[in-house]
């Protein structure tokens, strides 16, 4: 029984940290999708790009301690600015179109990046380490854990609370949090409505870029991850709340724990368990656990 | 292309594509008969999407796992058991139904986005069974090779029968939007509150013209196998949905016609510039990029737009 607990424990942070990295995308997502009403399908594609970033700095620097630190606080920098190009040279001329036809774009954003990154980086898997006193694990009360995923169970918490913050205190936040309530009235008292979409468009893809910065020691980056994240990131922005970043942290925490639980029961059908969680939600909650924004 | 058919003399030009497409096959290459088949199943697909979609205005956001149910139920009763194989086609659709009578029970409550989402869970759902499920479905690697009753095992007389029961589900789906439950249809999606009003049972007619499309997806799915011989996961895939989706969006989701065009533009983009380049996502992108801009009513609306000046014309000069 003693082994069994230290296997939940074990599992448990799992499933939490990786949780801490859905959360991070899904926030990114969810603010999109709050203040600009679009479904971003290139979400993943940025995440993915963060990742391969993170994976190119990591080596310009020879795979040290420095280039992990460089690659993560850069990473989503370049991110942000690959997604405020998209914004300010295509996005912003399709604001008053119809929403799916702003799905549309988005999914042709997606199959542009995911060429994009074929050509530059090519399909081989890449990964990178973290830095030494990052890898291994420790053992609390006879569970060991590795040391990464708990770096990633302060950081998720860092995020939301820098993001509320910045939606509660700042005065673009503030702005943001208007525009995604009534963006008439935004624009009525003098605001320009279109940089504010674009600050929003580039914050929630920055956070992608940073997700997939973080999430770049723990998997082997190749090309296919966007296809896997967006739909995680859907669903659980989904269940939470559309547009609601606390409605994002608790998904991501339903989701990750389900996951890790799910290997722990029936590794076979992991998969299935979170998916089947959000069904449960759904059900009982169609419009999602919190208040959204719609 | 179907619009405002009021004479058999405006069917002329539908009557002389069909005919061209039943002398093709013997004239023209292995590969090009093969995307055509390709070309003619996705067409169904995206058609059957439409009935609920651009008809409806009901956001089947995966309908693919219609579709992949269809196809693997025949796939596993062709492979698996000793039925007769009729028994296999009737059941693809059937299957495919049944499924979406279920999933669509529980979305119907709700509307929109949200029922796009709740069915792209429970679609994933499946997806997650199907693709962990090795004894049974095979997996990842899927069936391959699946055993076809001799009359469609060449590939131009599987063309003959795809070709042949598009333009029976095509009829069928013409009627069927002709019919008083399509026009009910539409009206719910126009406004439907005041369908409410009047009397009609928005959920349960939204219900039914979801079981229609996808028992029409299953049939898509199985002469996809009847065309691959094979299935795999990737056709329960949420990507594939959304190009299903994407398809109705490109040809003109207001139009019976326009996701037959879609589903041609995207088979034939991928397969063409395919065979130049490997990076044939990026240019579809483009593409698509481009039709966004310059084509918002999607390819069939511009083509009705450029049309009907024309037909205007034509029916002045039978004035004078």
């Amino acid at each position: 029984m003693g082994i069994d607990l230290a296997a939940l424990a074990s599992q448990l942070v799992v499933g939490l940290s990786r949780a801490m990295i859905l959360f991070i995308v899904c926030a990114g997502l969810s603010f999109v999708l709050g203040v600009l009403r679009v479904p971003n399908v290139a979400h993943g594609s940025l995440y993915m790009i963060g990742a391969f970033v993170a994976f190119s700095f990591f080596s310009l620097f020879g795979g040290s301690s420095a280039g992990f630190w460089l690659a993560l606080i850069l990473a989503p920098l370049v991110v942000a600015l690959v997604s405020l190009i998209a914004e300010r040279a295509l996005f912003c001329h399709l604001y008053e179109r119809e929403h799916l036809m702003l799905l549309l774009f988005t999914f042709a954003l997606m199959l542009i990046f995911g060429d994009l990154v074929k050509i530059i980086w090519g399909a081989e898997y890449r990964s990178i380490s973290a830095p030494p006193f990052l890898r291994g694990s420790v053992s609390i009360f006879g569970a060991s854990i590795p040391r990464y995923n708990l770096f990633l169970l302060i950081i998720g918490p860092l995020v939301a609370i820098g993001l509320w913050l910045f939606t509660n205190k700042t005065k673009m936040g503030k702005i943001s949090r208007a525009a995604a309530v009534d963006r008439e009235m935004v624009g009525l008292i003098g605001i320009n409505v279109s940089w504010v979409f674009a600050g929003a468009f580039v914050i929630g893809c920055c956070l992608a870029g940073l997700g997939g910065a973080l999430v770049a020691p723990t998997v082997s980056i190749t090309l296919g991850m966007d296809h896997t994240i967006i739909i995680e990131a859907f669903l659980i922005v989904t269940i939470g709340g559309l547009g609601n970043m606390w409605g994002a942290l608790v998904g991501s925490l339903i989701f990750g724990v389900t996951h890790s639980f799910g290997v722990l029961i029936w590794p076979q059908f992991a998969i299935v368990f979170p998916y089947a969680a959000v069904v449960i939600v759904l059900l009982l909650r169609p419009r999602g656990m919190l208040k959204s924004v719609w | 292309m179907f619009r405002g058919i009021t004479d058999l003399k405006s069917l002329w030009p539908i009557g002389a594509i069909f005919i061209i497409l039943l002398i093709l096959p013997p004239v023209l290459p292995r590969f090009y008969t093969y995307i055509l088949a390709l070309i003619f199943v996705t067409s169904l697909l995206a058609m059957s999407l439409n009935l609920v979609l651009g008809h409806g205005m009901i956001f089947q956001f995966h309908h693919g796992v219609f579709y992949g149910v269809g196809a693997y139920t025949v796939a596993l009763m062709l492979s698996k058991t000793s039925l007769p194989m009729w028994v296999g086609f009737v059941a693809g659709p059937i299957a495919a139904a049944v499924v979406g009578l279920l999933i669509g029970w529980f979305c119907v409550r709700l509307t929109r986005l949200y029922f796009g989402m709740l069915q792209i869970s429970l679609g994933s759902l499946i997806w997650a069974i199907v693709f962990r499920w090795y004894s049974f479905t095979g997996g990842d690697d899927g069936i391959h090779g699946i055993p076809m009753p001799p009359f469609i095992s060449s590939l131009n007389s599987a063309y003959y029968f795809i070709l042949i029961v598009l333009v029976i589900c095509m009829i069928l789906l013409y009627l069927i939007l002709k019919s008083p439950f399509g026009s009910t249809l539409e009206a719910i999606r126009d406004n439907p509150q005041r369908c409410e009003a009047v009397g009609v049972n928005v959920r349960r007619h939204q219900l039914k013209a979801i079981v229609i499309a996808t028992f029409f997806a299953g049939i898509a799915g199985v002469l996809f196998v009847v065309l691959e011989r094979s299935v795999f996961p990737d056709l329960l895939f949420w990507v594939l949905s959304l190009e299903i989706f994407i398809m109705c969006l490109l040809g003109g989701w207001f139009t019976f016609a326009g996701p037959i065009l879609g589903a041609a533009i995207m088979v034939a983009l991928r397969t063409f510039i395919g065979i130049f380049t490997e990076y044939w996502t990026l240019i579809l992108g483009v593409i698509l990029i481009l039709l966004i801009f310059f084509l918002p009513e999607g390819v069939m609306g511009y083509v009705l737009e450029i049309l009907k000046p024309q037909a205007r014309e034509v029916a002045e000069r039978k004035g004078e």
